[in-house]
């Protein structure tokens, strides 16, 4: 039977073989600089809340912000505050960050429960304060704050909750791991969830093509006997976790452009996020660790680590057994839509689901030629969009045709570029036009004189 | 070490498929037509392919030389243009006017536009359609086995029409052992090579499906004498159907253009070949679709995610 699914997408090889079996396996560091850039979600970035030479423990916020839109940022070690400074983050960019020592010790602080004196499991009508004081954002690597997100704008009917198991990046096996490692946090994470949206069925969504993190779901699931929760496998297509492409191959809606997932009645959170979910809600524990699948083809021994956020990505990698060879790329996140770093000194953040080391044999090296007009960046498109016009628009600087043709609605997924037997930068050159359209707009919407 | 890691924009892999190689799976799929070429009008049909080949590449790569332009031949585009004016072209052609419509192809129909992806018609067609122009007579001069004698749908033009039996057998145009251009007349040549490139996933199916089938509901329907099947397998439709329409860069992009397209093509050559001055319509039609598919285009864009049907 043909799953329901959504239109486009590619079918990239899938490279997970290298990781799926490894087991999840915990690294603590035992000293050294953990590094905590203040922003790691979408919005507002937070201010330090402790100052140089500062004791702090594992779990103790390290800085905060009072915007709405923000998460808070802690802790993963225990140790001293040793600087609070700009440092080098995985784009590239200097951060302002705090920087702890770690004395090796994991000495927790205080949980959250415990600091804002609420009930062991808390209050439903407290979750949401529970998740903001938790630092909660989406862990699959959009980092925008979930308790935002859990909060659909008046008069929006929650009739899916989607839990985002799909891990359609090549090579990623974090959540693919989760599922099966830890199973019953995620159930029981998901039905607090749904206690919040009395209308809303609670549906896991994994493509087939990890058929034991389906069985384990379905299991679990039944387990807890709640008739509104379920497993939807998926069919095997990049980008299926994407959240309009889940979406309308789960639900059938589709988002119209620049409406919300709850605007159709979703809400879609991804596995890692509804894991630290359950933590937070039942144990008191903020954001500290995540799950990063360290792979690639020049990795010594691929695996998939559980550590404390903030470590270097260097380090992770000499965990990892290090290069055979010097690699041509490094990617935090996935070969689609991962990031290439300039250095591999640099924090892993809430965000990073993978460190992808390529050789010059695996990476995308391209040279550009002229488009032939094959049509295969349309056929891949998720969106819909034309990218091959999209890319001449760019190219003449023609930004207001660029949003007439509706290319802020690219989700920068990368299809388009590779398809194109060309190799146009296409996904690059959408990511310039959108970003040129928000510079024009936050001109025009600038206070006038 | 980490000085060396390069710095791009995602995402970082790619499929694999590039120009070069689709060009070169066109022409593979373009060898058993000439090799029934070869075989039904003799070696003199490989030596006007070698010339328009050959021709080509040079006049590309002399232009782009000239022009200061990076030199890509190794796409492997010019040589298929040169293929593909060849196989339009009679064996027994002057091989002069081969060459120089070799030149008139690459240079003003493809350098002239921009190069790859930039012409408007197909170099190949609009080359063809130049020669028939200056050349009528050696354009349309056609032998087999020595002997000269009329294509079969230059027959049925003729009047012919009367007996079917003065027309050659149905068999004899399976095969390709008809009169005719060097690599249009093996309908099961023709037929072996599209099938490749819809089996390897260059060509969509929709573009030699509808035109063929929109030609043979007409034929039907306006009573051609030599039949369905007649119509379909004699001249260029087949040639036409699975390489020329299906060029990339001069049909459109979409799904539903694709099927309007090939369906302009279909009653085009129908109406040309029925009521036209030429028995044949197949290139002409190309040509006009051709000049429509920036309409196409325009009318057949994709529905965004999302966004209302207006
Ligand atoms: S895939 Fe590349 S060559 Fe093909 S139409 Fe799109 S941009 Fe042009
Ligand atoms: S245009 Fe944007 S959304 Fe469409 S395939 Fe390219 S990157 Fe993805």
């Amino acid at each position: 039977m043909k799953l329901p699914s959504f239109e486009g997408g590619v079918h990239p090889p899938d490279g997970k073989a290298l990781t799926a079996e490894k087991a999840v396996e915990l690294y603590q560091p035992q000293g050294g600089e953990l590094i905590f850039p203040l922003l790691q979600h979408l919005g507002a970035p937070c201010s330090p809340a402790v100052k140089r030479g500062d004791r702090v423990l594992r779990g103790q916020k390290l800085a905060d912000s009072d915007a709405f839109v923000s998460a808070p940022i802690f802790s993963s070690v225990s140790g001293t505050v040793k600087d609070i400074g700009p440092r080098m983050t995985i784009p590239g960019s200097l951060e302002e960050c705090v920087v702890v020592e770690n004395d090796g010790l994991y000495e927790t602080g205080p949980d959250l429960l415990e600091t804002l004196g609420l009930s062991r499991p808390a209050a439903p009508e407290e979750y949401l304060k529970v998740i903001r004081a938790a630092g909660i954002v989406g862990m699959g690597g959009a980092c925008f704050p979930t308790h935002v997100k859990l909060a659909p704008p008046e008069g929006r009917v929650i009739r899916w909750f989607i839990v985002n198991g799909a891990e359609c990046e090549p090579f990623l096996n974090c959540d693919n791991r989760l599922m099966l490692e830890s199973p019953d946090i995620l159930a029981e994470g998901l039905q607090l969830c749904l206690s919040l949206f009395p209308q809303a069925e609670g549906i896991v969504a994994i493509e087939t093509n990890k058929p034991e993190s389906i069985q384990t779901m379905s299991l679990e699931l039944e387990r807890l006997g709640d008739p509104r929760m379920r497993v939807a496998p998926q069919e095997v297509k990049y980008p299926q976790g994407a959240e309009k492409m889940l979406i309308r191959s789960v639900t059938g809606q589709e988002i119209p452009p620049g409406a919300l997932p709850a605007d159709v009645g979703c809400i879609i959170v991804n596995v890692r996020t509804l894991y630290q979910i359950h933590q937070a809600l039942t144990l008191g524990t903020p954001v500290l660790d995540r799950i990063i699948s360290v792979t690639g083809d020049v990795v010594v021994s691929p695996g998939n680590f559980c550590v404390p956020l903030g470590i270097s990505v260097r380090e992770l990698v000499e965990r990892a057994g290090g290069f055979s060879e010097d690699p041509v790329k490094v990617l935090a996140g996935g070969p689609m839509m991962g990031i290439s770093m300039r250095s591999l000194d640099v924090p892993i953040v809430k965000g990073t689901s993978g460190i992808l080391a390529l050789s010059e044999r695996s990476a995308l090296l391209p040279v550009e030629s002229n488009c032939l007009r094959c049509g295969r960046c349309v056929e891949a498109c998720p969106m819909r969009l034309v990218p091959s016009n999209l890319d001449h628009l760019v190219r003449l600087r023609d930004y207001t045709a660029f949003e007439q043709a509706g290319g802020m609605n690219c989700i920068e997924c990368g299809c388009c570029t590779y398809n194109c037997p060309a190799s146009r930068f296409l996904t690059q050159t959408c990511r310039d036009g959108k970003a040129a359209v928000t510079a024009e707009r936050r001109k025009k919407g600038a206070p006038k004189k | 070490m980490t000085s060396r890691l390069v710095i791009a924009s995602s995402p970082h892999i790619h499929s694999g498929l590039t120009t070069q190689k689709i060009m070169g799976w066109v022409l593979l799929s373009l060898l058993p037509a000439g090799l029934a070429g070869a075989c039904f009008f003799g070696a003199r049909a490989l030596t006007v392919v070698a010339v328009c080949v050959v021709t080509c590449v040079l006049s590309e790569a002399l232009w782009q030389k000239a022009m200061g332009q990076p030199i890509t031949v190794s796409d492997l585009s010019a040589a298929v243009t040169g293929v593909l004016l060849a196989y339009n072209l009679p064996p027994t052609i002057p091989l002069w006017m081969a060459g120089l419509g070799s030149v008139f192809a690459i240079i003003l129909c493809k350098q002239f536009f921009g190069g790859l992806g930039g012409n408007i018609v197909n170099p190949a067609l609009a080359g063809r359609a130049m020669m028939l122009i200056s050349w009528p007579v050696a354009m349309t001069t056609w032998t087999l086995n020595g002997v000269s004698g009329a294509t079969p749908l230059a027959l049925i033009k003729e009047g012919v029409s009367a007996s079917v039996d003065a027309l050659p057998p149905l068999w004899d145009l399976v095969i390709g052992r008809v009169g005719g251009c060097i690599g249009e007349t093996s309908a099961v040549a023709l037929l072996l090579g599209g099938g490749l490139l819809i089996w390897k996933g260059i060509i969509s199916w929709r573009i030699p499906v509808v035109y063929i089938a929109v030609v043979a509901v007409l034929s039907l329907l306006l009573g051609r004498t030599g039949g369905v099947f007649y119509e379909v397998l004699a001249g260029g439709l087949l040639l036409g159907a699975f390489f020329m329409a299906t060029d990339y860069t001069t049909s459109p992009m979409t799904a539903r253009g694709q099927i309007i397209f090939a369906a302009g093509c279909g009653l085009l050559t129908a109406l040309i070949r029925t009521f036209g001055g030429y028995p044949e319509g197949v290139s002409y039609s190309i040509l006009i679709m051709n000049l429509t598919v920036p309409l196409i285009d325009g009318m057949t864009k994709p529905r965004i995610l999302g966004e209302v049907k207006k």
